[in-house]
């Protein structure tokens, strides 16, 4: 095991440079080292004007994604030995504008996010005094593996459809409203499908599959997009034999 | 002290927007087998269109069938449709392994796992396969 390994990170700062350039930096490399931790020591130790987001440490947060030697990465799940010798390329998450270093700008997943109407729909909320939405064990399980997302955009760094087209809505967008949409207490999987169903939406997508392939959580976003196709080609049948609903 | 760049205003991100180069399919072994398979769709259209050729010189009569076959005998439409079928036996392939993406099925209160969604989709294939096959042997030239 080597007792230092060089990290080569992509700088951008705005005041000096007009394309990223690469610094390299040596840190210790012991066996429970994430890449985070390389960082880290980086901006403590070597060089405080180094600028990346992380907050958790855990895989939790979602907040420490970046291009590791080429993949999108938690960089707080991914372990510096495993890189071993060296050298390991750290980059911003591909297919987002970037800010600066390895910050990139999420406010467009953000506002595709609301638009899909992450939360539970109601036609009418039931009186306070009938109690809780109840929800049985087997009825959870239908949307839980969806509901693990943290919102990294590992899967938005991995999808070249969302490179090439970033208006299409993309694959955690779309798993988040099939959670809702699979949720027995929800009652808005009409809205979305409006939405989704749109070219940018569920459409937009080639099934490339690398979205389900990077994501840290196994939520499988390409699945619940071909679901959601599978469904809304089903509604067009339905709304075209039965055009006054069933 | 760092030179400032002539539009860097401090308050305002100068966002970098890195350009996605025309070969990005070539970055990754996986995006290269996506492109592969999209490409292969050509050649499902093809077997497609050749099949209803088949079936309109087979309406046309023995002259017109006869006439087919003389065509469909030439060297490059062969070549053409021996490549179809491997190409389109590797898109087959790549469509029944992400077929469990898209299928969930449920028997009583379990999941059915995705291998199985998989093996069906060849066994139907293969059963379908032995069907085609046994009708071409039992109705095809006679010998």
């Amino acid at each position: 095991m080597p007792k230092q390994i060089k990290l080569q990170i992509a700088r951008y700062r705005p005041e000096q440079e007009s394309e990223p350039v690469f610094n390299e930096y040596e840190v210790p490399c012991p066996s429970d080292w994430v890449v985070l931790d390389g960082l880290n020591h980086v901006k403590d130790q070597l060089d405080g004007t180094l600028s990346y987001r992380w907050s958790c440490r855990m895989g939790i947060c979602g907040s420490c994604g970046m291009t590791v030697n080429g993949e999108p990465k938690l960089t707080c799940a991914t372990f510096l030995a495993d890189y071993a010798p060296g050298p390991v390329r750290v980059e911003p998450l591909r297919n987002f504008p970037v800010i600066r270093d390895l910050i990139v700008d999420l406010g467009d997943f953000m506002q595709k996010l609301v638009r899909v109407k992450p939360w539970i729909v109601r036609a009418a909320e039931k009186p306070l005094a009938d109690g809780e939405y109840l929800q049985s064990p087997e009825e959870m399980d239908e949307y839980k593996q969806f509901s693990m997302c943290i919102n990294c955009m590992l899967c938005y760094a991995a999808c070249p459809i969302y490179g090439l087209d970033p208006k299409f809505i993309g694959p955690a967008a779309i798993a988040l409203a099939q959670r809702y949409n699979l949720d027995s207490r929800d009652e808005g999987a009409a809205d979305r499908l409006e939405i989704l169903s749109e070219h940018e939406g569920i459409w937009g997508c080639t099934f490339v599959g690398e979205c389900t392939k990077v994501c840290p959580k196994n939520v499988n976003p390409a699945g619940a997009i071909q679901r959601y196709k599978l469904n809304a080609a089903l509604e067009s049948v339905k709304s075209f034999f039965l055009p006054r609903g069933a | 002290m760092a030179q400032i760049a002539e539009h860097y205003t401090e308050y305002h991100p100068r966002w970098l927007r890195p350009h996605i180069s025309t070969y990005w399919w070539l970055r990754k072994r996986s995006y290269f087998a996506f492109i592969l398979r999209e490409i292969t769709s050509l050649f499902v259209a093809w077997s497609a269109v050749f099949l209803l050729l088949i079936v309109d010189a087979v309406r046309g009569g023995p002259a017109e069938y006869g006439a087919f076959l003389d065509w469909a005998r030439q060297p490059w439409v062969i070549a053409v449709n021996a490549g179809s079928l491997l190409l389109v036996g590797f898109h087959a392939v790549t469509w029944f392994n992400l077929a469990p993406q898209a299928l969930v099925v449920r028997l009583g209160h379990t999941h059915v796992p995705g291998s199985l969604i998989s093996a069906s989709n060849y066994a139907a294939w293969v059963v379908v396969s032995v069907i085609v096959g046994w009708i071409l042997i039992g109705y095809g030239p006679q010998r």
